[in-house]
């Protein structure tokens, strides 16, 4: 477990940067020289999570790279709003193919630039939660099994977004999507179903698994460093919330993210070589209607027809994750954390 | 054009797509008013200081201190810091200590001989100001700001008033006081001491005054008519602590009682304790609860070895005894007496029950306004005499040492607009920055740092200095416990979580700038700004 000490009484070392501390101490994102990988005029929704967790992993990458990067998206919202043919927001060297077959592409990439002598260049690949679960699930498990030197990014939006809001392996019990509609005795995502890719990765044995929200900016970007630090098959899962497609507030995106972590719904930890290594406990530990009732999606479960059955389910669930992961620190924690 | 086959447009920047056109909304950078420095009767900026001393700047801090308020070592001692009532992290953990980093810079200033900055050119006014207390000494400093000649006169032999010779040595030590005051008569005041004027008016016309600074304080202590022995001894408390401050301590005994529930009950408990008496009992007439004392005053005298009687009037005093009677509160929290008696040993009886002023110096003719044995004044301070002002106890409001420094400062503007044949215009005041425009998320928790006291033993038997000083690193820890309400303090928040790059990053003081040509209004900003300095405000569509 990583616990870093309290330097900061101001700000802690929650906020952004700070002109207090040392420039080393600030995150990349601080400093006016960041790469800014996705630059501005991107057609994502207002408040796009997408959009920033991308901009926060890349620009991290890219120092850590020294600017030697290749990225290789998948189709997706995030190559669809930051390349409307002819226009393009990317910053960097970034190359798009087909739907499910980025984790392929990236070895490619990543095998000629072993066949140039190129070593100092490194691949990113990236795309949403369709992406990477279902549609390009099976070139990913390839990537994995054969240690291809790709760094793998999701970023989790739970659902098929800019083609309407359907259902993905990746979106939650309970949510509504165009095609779990809110209907019948269960309404929404069905429970017991859908894919947890960051430990289907820790069951690969690759070098470096985690996750990350873009709540935590601190964390993800050290994150991003920490798995740079490999080579091989690497997998970071990135939770972004969608305005959209989850019925938030579009000035809620971090906030809602924030609360995804601090239910305990989802968990954020860092595993090397099939183990979990450190995770971020719950600082302020909230019950699950909080996050769920800043939603549209979940709107049914609240109203005049609540279903405090299907909310304790959910509840189950945070607590299922907080015991497996160890998210609370001890009982004096969870004391300070609930007054 | 060269392009590809069956391409026709060059690939480019999506930056020719102006997204700030989606918005309904736009972010717009505010500065708000911190509670701390709408709670400070004295106006200081205490904030704005604050964001100098968490950078270490402890001399621009002071610098930016002493623009309100000359006396900052004083006040670290004696001030009841309204601001840190008001301060908003008391709803985190607890309030920033603001008075002991106060202290500190003011402790500074004076190790390092710190002076201030010096007056205005001559402005070729004159201005009399009859009072060498806070109000009077403030007023004073403010005035030599302006360029204005002060002639500063006072009846007592020494400057510094109830500071002097109400408030006991062991929470102001001499040395403090003389050395501030000392830096304000080292910008160039006439001073004339061991003078009390009998008639305004006449010192007015003779010395050609342009105006008049009335600050005389509340120096008579209320008597009340309490039958006693030829032998007993009743002292009132304000005269009690002038002549232990005098150095001429009137014997009191071994048993000491004081009468009433104020901070001046508690100073004169307080004293008779280190002049010997093995008992020393407040008797107030009401409950803790309804005490006018502050609190943590209080706690230091109980520390002390001081008892109290709650809810007893003092009957009689026969001899060598008190007859108390026993009160109860009624349903609307006044005393009234239950006629049962009971008797508490006494040598000496001294009252605290309030304090008058002596107003006697205003001609009969003065159109000067008295009520209820107070001046009555406008916003400027000034009473219904023109050209004459007045302020800290001798008009209507709480008779700190700080209201009275606030009240010196407004009178010093009032008497250059009235010099100048000017109106003072009201200052403008930004919103109050309120708690709940925070994101505390982002603040870590971090108790506050308690200064020092001294170990009771030692405390009671001499007039060291109770209460202990931060040293630099505390006063580091505590200065930046500050939450900045309502102001920007450059944490880059806005900036790094913009997901359209539409914040544009300025640098140190200029702060940050919404580019409009992208920014989608989508409001993170806003929500995520620690501090609660960003406004989301509609567009005119």
């Amino acid at each position: 477990m990583t616990t870093r000490p309290v330097r900061f009484y101001q700000v802690g070392s929650f906020a952004v940067g700070n002109r207090l501390l040392d420039d080393d101490e600030r995150t990349i994102q601080a400093k006016a020289s960041r790469t800014n990988s996705i630059d501005c005029g991107h057609r994502a929704c207002q408040g796009c999570g997408e959009a920033l967790g991308a901009r926060y992993a890349l620009d991290a990458a890219m120092r850590a790279s020294n600017g030697q990067l290749v990225a290789v998206n998948a189709t997706g919202c995030l190559e669809v709003f930051s390349t409307p043919y002819p226009e393009t927001s990317w910053r960097i060297a970034w190359l798009h193919s087909l739907f499910g077959n980025a984790p392929a592409v990236a070895t490619g990439v990543a095998a000629a630039m072993r066949v140039k002598g190129k070593a100092d260049v490194r691949v990113v690949a990236q795309g949403g939660d369709g992406g990477t679960v279902d549609i390009g699930f099976g070139c990913l498990s390839g990537m994995f099994e054969r240690n291809d030197d790709v760094l793998y990014i999701c970023y989790d939006n739970e659902g098929y977004m800019n083609t309407g809001v359907q259902r993905s392996a990746a979106t939650p019990p309970a949510a509504r999507t165009a095609t779990t509609d809110v209907v019948g005795p269960e309404p929404g995502n069905t429970f017991g179903q859908g894919k947890d890719l960051p430990r289907i990765a820790m069951a690969h044995d690759v070098a470096y698994v985690a996750t990350a929200t873009v709540a935590d900016l601190h964390d993800l970007e050290r994150k991003v460093e920490r798995a740079m630090e490999f080579r091989g098959a690497r997998y970071l899962h990135i939770l972004v919330p969608c305005p959209l497609g989850w019925g938030s507030a579009s000035n809620d995106t971090i906030h809602i993210a924030r609360l995804a972590k601090e239910t305990g719904l989802f968990p954020v930890f860092e595993a090397e070589h099939g183990l979990v290594t450190s995770v971020s406990p719950i600082r302020r530990r909230t019950p699950v209607e909080d996050y769920l009732s800043a939603q549209r999606r979940y709107a049914h479960l609240f109203g005049k027809h609540p279903r405090p059955d299907v909310i304790k389910r959910i509840q189950a669930i945070a607590d299922a994750n907080i015991a497996r992961y160890g998210l609370l620190n001890d009982e004096d924690d969870f004391a300070t954390a609930t007054q | 054009m060269e392009t590809p086959f069956a391409i026709t447009l060059n690939v480019g920047t999506s930056r020719m797509n102006h997204t700030g056109s989606w918005r309904v909304e736009r972010p717009v950078y505010v500065d708000r008013l911190p509670p701390c420095n709408d709670g400070c009767p004295a106006g200081e900026n205490i904030q704005g200081w604050l964001y100098e001393a968490e950078s270490g700047h402890y001399e621009a801090a002071w610098r930016k201190l002493v623009e309100e308020n000359p006396l900052p070592a004083v006040m670290g001692r004696i001030c009841f810091h309204p601001c840190e009532t008001a301060c908003n992290r008391v709803q985190v953990d607890e309030a920033v200590g603001i008075n002991a980093v106060e202290r500190f810079l003011g402790d500074l200033a004076i190790e390092n001989n710190w002076s201030l900055a010096p007056a205005a050119r001559d402005s070729g006014k004159r201005v009399l100001v009859v009072g060498a207390g806070p109000a009077g000494l403030s007023a004073t400093y403010h005035l030599r700001r302006l360029g204005h000649q002060v002639r500063l006169v006072d009846s007592a032999p020494c400057l510094g008033g109830m500071m002097r010779y109400g408030i006991p040595a062991y929470r102001l030590p001499r040395k403090v006081l003389d050395a501030e005051i000392a830096r304000i008569i080292a910008l160039g005041v006439e001073v004339e001491l061991d003078h009390r004027i009998r008639d305004i008016e006449r010192e007015r016309n003779d010395g050609h005054f342009d105006a008049v600074f009335l600050a005389v304080g509340a120096q008579l202590g209320r008597r009340v008519n309490i039958p006693a022995g030829d032998s007993s001894r009743v002292l009132d408390a304000v005269s009690f602590l002038h002549q232990v401050a005098d150095d001429n301590p009137p014997s009191i005994g071994r048993r000491v009682v004081v009468y009433g529930g104020g901070d001046t009950a508690l100073d004169a408990a307080r004293t008779a304790r280190r002049l010997g008496a093995t008992d020393a009992v407040i008797v107030y007439r009401r409950n803790q609860e309804k005490m006018p004392a502050h609190g943590e005053e209080l706690e230091q005298a109980l520390g002390e070895g001081v008892t109290m009687r709650w809810l007893s009037t003092v009957n009689s005093f026969e001899g060598d005894h008190l007859v108390l009677e026993k009160m109860r509160l009624n349903g609307d929290g006044f005393p009234e007496p239950t006629g049962e008696f009971e008797e508490l040993g006494a040598d000496s009886l001294l009252l605290a029950l309030g304090q008058d002023t002596d107003l006697s110096l205003l001609n009969k003719a003065s159109e000067v306004e008295v009520l209820d044995g107070v001046v009555q004044v406008q916003a400027t301070m000034m009473t219904g005499e023109r050209g004459v002002f007045a302020g800290g106890d001798v008009v209507p409001a709480d008779r700190t040492a700080t209201v009275a420094i606030g009240h010196g400062k407004k009178a010093a503007r009032g008497i250059d607009a009235y010099v100048n044949g000017r109106t003072l215009d009201g200052v403008k005041r930004h919103e109050l920055a309120t708690f709940e425009r925070l994101n505390t998320w982002y603040y870590s928790d971090a108790p506050r740092t308690s200064r020092p006291e001294l170990e009771r033993a030692r405390r009671q038997s001499n007039f060291d200095e109770v209460v202990g000083g931060l040293n630099e690193e505390n006063a580091l820890f505590e200065a930046r416990r500050c939450l900045s309400c309502g102001n920007c303090f450059e944490c880059d928040n806005c900036y790094g979580v913009c997901p359209d790059n539409a914040v544009l990053k300025l640098g140190g003081p200029l702060r940050f700038e919404v580019d409009l040509d992208f920014c989608k209004g989508c409001g993170i900003c806003v929500t995520e700004c620690p501090c609660g300095a960003i406004d989301m405000v509609p567009e005119r569509i």
